[in-house]
């Protein structure tokens, strides 16, 4: 199958590791990866933002990337995102009356789906360990971000592959289905609200004990992983695919303050 | 330009009343953040009614068609419902009951005000009520001299204390039980001085002192759950029984209804009596719903009022995207499941309507640009909790995006120094509307990471984003992106060849 990855700005800019990860876990499977090098962002933060008219670039931009044929499915490592490739695109080019990019919008929408849909789903992975041959052995603890558990319904799709990984131990998460409080440029607008939710998050993660939590949202563990950085946490964030990535040959090494920081191969 | 008055209906009138955040919600939330007793008596009560919401709904193995069918039905009233309305004014008018229209909170407490005054009565009991609560009837009746006794429990222990309710179905819930036995103390007359902090003790106390109103009042005042329009029937639904013995006992009844608690039929109750009260309180079933159609002769009042609200409600219905607001039927799932109120309390959000509804009823019904309103639809991560909670499948986070575009855009408007916000998001867009755009900025990615030190980690950003670094760390950016990886080093493995060990260090 040939996949075209859609990195995310975020992990594009910031956490090029997970995307490289992505790339791994698909490679090993045999597939072809292409990566448009049209994409930039999905123009979720101007969406949420009430920016309409400057998103309609962003989203013209993103079509324009991945309108093409040469292409079965286009992937992305984050479930917000994809959400918003998926929902939003749309009503953006609704709202701006663009009723061509609605509909190119929409066959875009279909054809994109976020890493743990496509494994599942189209792809057959049942068994990390055994399909991927993913091994990490460690603690880690998992939190499921809000729109790929509510706008995506991706359910225990994440949290069943990061099962299947050799040697890991899953930690069950308190309260795992509450927002960590990121919520894009709600955590500048409303940085109280934002950080009294992250600390809750933060003190949760804190007593399950594990050294990491996965999830996968760059964004989302980001944000947490910020947080836990500042109040001097030993514990840090991973994102999915990297542990998925992960194998007994080449493992991931663990280090550093924050998510992207000390990871490395 | 002169304008010549063509006998044109005039545009919708926005709502007036105690509809708006008069400060900032992020300033409201800040200082409500840092009452931790508050914090702490609101985590626990919606915690509690959230487990309690979730076993009941989940009972029902048709929980999500009766969501369906609940939306359906409120989406063909709102589509019809001038038609509606007639109808109810019409079976109502028909069984003895009297109608009157109010346009704002100002004509509502106007009528209201007239018709106890005609009773001759200087003291009413009222049925809790959200509607009475949005036109501010209380203050109004009381600088008319006016007295009016809330008779649900919480509604008695916020008046009592001089407070505002700040949840629609359990007013009181900032309070614990030690704050209520105080209150009591200090302001109930006649109260044991021994009174203990246990529920059944304050119940009690409190039924011992509403037992006097019951019995004396001639005038009674309430809202209304629904309006059945084939029938012109009312209906409370309520779990006290506070509510039967105001709406049987006086004289004169005077209920105030927004004209969206319509529901076509009395066959719809069918669908609205199993999401209602399971969405609330979590209950299968509530204790007490009372209904009403018009007069009977010789049992219960015998002046019926129903004064009809309009305050804002046109105007929301005129907002294409956001008119399924009206559709709430007030069971305030929304804001138990909302982790933004469980943290601030209904209070910040300024308006009688808190949480996720009233974040987008609230702009709705005043107008986007009315007070601090606008800062409202801000007031959520959009993690879309309250979404899935709804009865009635009320898109909340879509309506709070469509509501900050019409706050984006009523800003463009004026002419004005542009915001930091705005700044943000021209440059992102120059950014993210160009594949190589952003791959030229990436090139700057060493500059931060240089820029972050050994440490490797920023801790300071200015202006906006300096929300952000209050209370997190950015890290260090990578050396290059993974654009520039990809094109640099990015090889397709050969065929049958482990890819993931070809990969290359960071």
């Amino acid at each position: 199958m040939k996949i075209a990855l859609f990195a995310t700005c975020i992990v594009d800019a910031m956490y090029p590791r997970t995307a490289r990860a992505t790339v791994a876990i698909l490679e090993r499977l045999g597939h072809e990866v292409v990566f448009p090098s049209g994409q930039a962002c999905c123009g979720q933060m101007h969406v949420n933002s009430g920016y309409f008219k400057e998103a309609h670039a962003v989203v013209a931009n993103h079509v324009r990337a991945f309108d093409a044929d040469d292409y079965d499915v286009a992937v992305a490592p984050s479930g917000s995102c994809v959400a918003s490739v998926k929902h939003q695109h749309v009503q953006v080019a609704r709202r701006c009356g663009d009723a061509a990019l609605e509909a190119r919008a929409a066959v875009v929408g279909a054809k994109t789906y976020e890493l743990s849909q496509l494994l599942t789903d189209v792809l057959g992975v049942e068994n990390a360990a055994e399909q991927l041959g993913s091994y990490f052995p460690h603690q880690v603890t998992y939190h499921p971000s809000c729109h790929g558990m509510r706008l995506l319904k991706l359910e225990d799709r994440q949290s069943n592959l990061l099962k299947s990984v050799g040697g890991i131990e899953m930690v069950e998460l308190e309260q795992a289905d509450q927002c960590c409080g990121f919520g894009g440029t709600f955590s500048m607008k409303n940085a109280d609200v934002s950080t009294a939710m992250m600390e809750d998050k933060i003190a949760n993660i804190a007593s399950t004990g594990a050294q990491l939590c996965t999830g996968g949202d760059a964004s989302c563990l980001m944000h947490i992983g910020g947080g836990l950085s500042r109040q001097g946490s030993p514990v840090r964030t991973l994102h999915f695919a990297e542990i998925l990535a992960s194998t007994l040959e080449s493992p991931i090494d663990i280090d550093g303050h924050v998510q992207g920081q000390g990871v490395s191969r | 330009m002169s304008s010549t008055y063509l006998g044109m209906p005039s545009l919708p009138v926005f709502g007036t009343g105690n509809l708006n955040a008069t400060e900032s919600f992020p300033q409201a939330a800040k200082r409500e953040l840092k009452n931790t007793q508050l914090r702490a008596n609101l985590a626990h009560a919606t915690h509690t009614i959230r487990d309690k919401r979730e076993n009941a709904v989940a009972e029902l193995p048709d929980w999500e068609e009766m969501r369906d069918a609940g939306s359906a039905i409120k989406n063909a009233t709102m589509a019809n419902l001038p038609a509606l309305l007639e109808a109810f004014e019409t079976n109502f008018t028909a069984r003895g009951g009297i109608i009157h229209w109010a346009r704002d909170a100002q004509e509502a407490n106007e009528i209201v005000t007239a018709l106890i005054k005609e009773t001759g009565e200087t003291e009413v009991v009222k049925v809790k009520s959200m509607a009475t609560a949005e036109i501010g009837l209380n203050e109004y009746l009381q600088e008319q001299g006016i007295a009016a006794f809330e008779t649900d429990l919480a509604e008695l222990i916020v008046q009592l204390d001089h407070d505002k309710p700040s949840h629609i179905l359990v007013p009181a819930i900032h309070k614990n039980r030690n704050q209520i036995r105080d209150i009591f103390l200090r302001e109930m007359e006649e109260v044991d001085p021994g009174l203990s902090n246990e529920p059944a003790r304050l119940a009690e106390a409190a039924r011992r002192h509403l037992r006097k109103k019951f019995l004396s009042a001639k005038v009674a005042i309430s809202g209304a759950n629904f309006g059945l329009a084939d029938t012109g029937t009312l209906t409370v639904v309520e779990s006290e029984g506070n509510g039967r013995m105001c709406l049987t006992l006086p004289d004169t009844l005077i209920t105030v209804m927004g004209i969206e608690k319509l529901l076509p039929s009395w066959r719809d109750l069918e669908v609205f009596m199993q999401l209602l009260p399971r969405s609330s309180t979590g209950e299968r079933m509530n204790p007490y719903t009372s209904l009403w159609t018009g007069v009977t002769p010789g049992d219960g009042p015998q002046n019926v009022h129903l004064v009809l609200l309009d305050n804002g409600r046109t105007a929301a219905l005129a907002d294409q995207m956001g008119r399924t607001a009206l559709n709430c039927i007030r069971c305030s799932a929304c804001m138990n499941v909302c982790p933004v109120y469980e943290r601030t309390g209904g209070h910040a959000y300024g308006s009688t309507y808190p949480g996720p509804i009233g974040a987008i009823l609230s702009p709705l019904m005043t107008g986007i640009k009315s007070e601090e309103n606008n800062s409202l639809p801000y007031a959520s991560s959009l993690c879309g909790a309250c979404f899935d909670a709804c009865p009635v499948k009320i898109n909340i986070p879509e309506i709070l995006v469509h509501l900050r575009g019409e706050d984006v855009d009523s800003q463009r408007a004026k002419v004005k120094v542009p915001t930091q916000m705005d700044l943000m998001m021209k440059a992102s867009e120059w950014a993210f509307s160009d594949g190589s755009h952003i791959n030229l900025l990436e090139k700057g990615l060493p500059i931060g990471k240089l820029a972050a030190g050994r440490a490797k980690v920023i801790k300071k950003l200015p202006g906006i984003a300096a929300g952000w670094t209050q209370s997190r760390d950015i890290p260090a950016p990578p050396s290059q992106s993974f654009r520039q990886w990809w094109v640099k080093e990015h090889q397709s493995p050969e065929p049958r060849r482990n890819p993931a060990k070809e990969e290359d260090q960071l």
